[in-house]
């Protein structure tokens, strides 16, 4: 039990670390922190392309599509690629109605069979001719003034590629409220890493790259269904900066029942993990700066962790299951709930407890930082009390399980989640 | 754009982080300091009132029950014996709780024995189990036992239960247990109207002996005409 006790010691420890390394980053950077309202304009325009990839999208394609041609951009620089990876829905109508409806000239549509969400992006990149290139997945929307905000950080000529402030869109549920909450703390933890260089995912929705990247590096790799964690990576590995702009929101829709949530995350977990273990060349090299000593090293911590909490947390329900039991055995079920009254002697005070104050201070102090600076004001809300309580319990079933497939090797698929088979 | 490793930004994380556990660790050992003075404070508290009981009851050279059974049989006794069990267990077996349990035990044969004696000259209602339990080894029905005792001491408030760890390294301990002729191997030992039973007894088995306890009681010719209830 000792040697148990100071596992936790240890995981509870380095969580706390990485909360504290963001807070710290964030009270000494603060004041670069750039979030603007209201439309601003750019001395020059260059060409955008955005790929939306979308296989089974009919639901949620059309409003994709609104959202970026009502991009505040000039028109004549903005392209739309819009490529169907041979969906078995009406995606693929729908998507030529659009092109019809809108007379929206820049808009070019592709359909091809099945080939996983990289193929699509790729048969995208083949065809770009601007100097920057975005994706945008098909469950999410644009804000009108995210591209405008995103495309200041590329007056930096060494940034190479920048991703977005992601929020979740019209929470209807406590799971959704629940997200919401994470996604306020990723977007401060991403601004944080982008500080220092340490960012290893450009999300599927909205990071836009100069083409170079993928002249100089290659296009999208499959990348175990995770390929905008593998080419951030594979973008880190040849020192190309990425930033993150966080006044640019990207409306998400979060996945609203716990099994879509389950096989999302299985999924990013899963590819995390294995893109963590294809690129472990870089974990402890100094050349690579923050990835190498904090991104890859905590996201490695916090799957271990999260899987030895919950053993702990599940071996001590048991022991409390178990006496319950012998003591409903010794005197039946009538004399044991029969509580005595409450002392604060019998109140828990090993160090345990306060290390555990400690850490959920930490996690709602990161949660608060994130929607002061998504919703300009620090407030408690519900949906971070949700955060706390849904993902101590669910976490660790995702995570233990892409840990299990990622030790079989076994690939967690981007199509399944939308519940149909994949055929190749 | 190669990167800077900033390894004051790691060092100096973690020396804040190393901070707050050290002060997690400084407030833990705070309260534990704090529950066992608590501890301490109780024991002395009782320590008194069983002194003074005595010294009562020598003085009124057993004329008279009047007043003495109120003051006496101390309920904190009780409330005392759970807090050592829970220190015991979650602030560990140190030799501070380790002191506090002997003084408990003795304490506790104190109070039987002076509980006993008022109960037989003031024919006070009451019955007395003396309880032998186990922490040196894994004692299942040490726990099950420990439960029917509790249930049954908060069913009788006449009934006063004393428990006695085996391993206690206690001279007065010792002779209770040479006494009742208690055994390591035969554990929970209880032992109710002089009577030992050994291995676990379910509440009913307990619960028809305490019952015989009060009856005898009743039948026990009464000293005085003064008695306390």
């Amino acid at each position: 039990m000792n040697v148990l006790s100071g596992i936790v010691y240890v995981f509870t420890f380095l969580s706390v670390y990485v909360q504290v390394f963001f807070l710290i980053t964030f009270l000494e950077r603060k004041k670069n922190i750039l979030i603007r309202t209201g439309s601003i304009e750019l001395n020059e325009y260059p060409g955008v392309t955005v790929i939306v990839p979308c296989y089974n999208e009919s639901k949620t394609i059309e409003s994709t599509v609104d959202s970026l041609i009502n991009l505040d951009y000039p028109k004549d620089k903005l392209h739309l690629f819009i490529v169907d990876d041979g969906s078995k829905d009406n995606t693929w109508q729908i998507i030529q109605e659009i092109t019809k409806r809108e007379g929206y000239e820049n808009i070019k549509i592709f359909h091809k069979e099945n080939g996983g969400k990289y193929t699509a992006l790729n048969l995208g990149l083949e065809k770009v001719e601007t100097p920057f290139v975005g994706c945008l997945d098909a469950d999410s929307f644009v804000d009108s003034q995210a591209l405008k905000r995103i495309m200041t950080y590329f007056s930096d000529k060494h940034t190479m590629a920048v991703a977005p402030s992601i929020v979740v869109d019209n929470p209807k549920n406590i799971l959704q409220g629940a997200q919401k909450a994470e996604y306020h703390m990723g977007v401060y933890n991403k601004k944080m890493l982008a500080f220092l260089g340490g960012i290893h995912v450009t999300p599927g929705p909205f990071s836009i790259f100069r083409k170079k990247v993928f002249d100089d590096l290659g296009p999208y790799r499959h990348a175990h269904n995770t390929e905008d964690q593998e080419i951030a990576l594979r973008m880190q590995e040849n020192h190309y900066k990425i930033e993150h702009c966080p006044d640019a929101y990207v409306y998400t829709v979060a996945p609203n029942t716990v099994k879509k949530l389950y096989r999302q995350r299985l999924r990013w977990i899963y590819g995390f993990i294995r893109n963590a273990i294809d690129y472990r060349r870089l974990i402890f090299k100094k050349e690579f700066g923050t990835l190498a000593f904090f991104t890859l090293p905590s996201g490695l911590i916090s799957v271990l962790s999260a899987v030895f909490l919950f053993i702990m947390l599940a071996y001590n329900l048991i022991n409390f299951i178990l006496h319950k039991i012998v003591q409903i055995n010794a005197v039946g079920i009538h004399n044991t709930f029969s509580g005595s009254g409450f002392d604060f002697f019998f109140f828990d005070t090993k160090t345990i407890v306060f290390v555990s104050i400690i850490l959920y201070t930490s996690v709602m102090i990161a949660l608060l930082v994130g929607k002061s600076m998504v919703e300009g004001k620090p407030r408690i809300s519900f949906d971070m009390f949700y955060f706390m309580i849904i993902y101590s319990v669910i976490a660790p079933f995702w995570i233990l399980k892409a840990l299990f497939n990622a030790i079989r090797s076994r690939e967690s698929s981007w199509t399944l989640e939308r519940d149909v088979k994949m055929a190749k | 754009m190669q990167q800077q490793f900033d390894w004051k930004r790691y060092v100096i994380v973690f020396f804040i982080t190393l901070g707050l556990f050290l002060t997690a660790v400084y407030v833990s050992n705070y309260f534990s300091d704090k529950k066992l003075n608590q501890l301490k404070s109780i024991q002395d508290n009782i320590s008194i009132d069983v002194l003074s009981s005595e010294t009562q009851f020598s003085l009124l050279s057993e004329l008279s029950c009047k007043n003495v059974s109120d003051s006496v049989l101390s309920s904190e006794l009780n409330d005392l014996g759970n807090k050592l069990e829970w220190s015991q267990q979650n602030l560990g077996a140190t030799d501070e709780v380790n002191y506090l349990k002997k003084y408990y035990s003795l304490l506790e044969i104190k109070d039987y024995l002076l509980a006993k004696k008022i109960s037989s000259t003031c024919g006070v209602k009451s019955a007395f189990i003396l309880y032998f339990y186990t922490t040196a080894q894994n004692c299942s029905e040490c726990e099950k036992q420990g439960i029917v005792l509790s249930t049954l001491r908060e069913k009788y408030p006449e009934l006063k239960v004393y428990s006695f760890d085996f391993s206690t390294d206690l001279s007065a301990v010792k002779a209770m247990l040479d006494i009742y002729k208690i055994q390591d191997t035969k554990l929970p030992a209880v032992v109710i109207n002089d009577e030992l039973l050994t291995s676990f007894q379910s509440v009913d088995a307990l619960e028809s002996r305490i019952k015989e306890s009060f009856k005898l009681q009743e039948l026990k010719p009464v000293k005085t005409t003064k008695t306390a209830k």
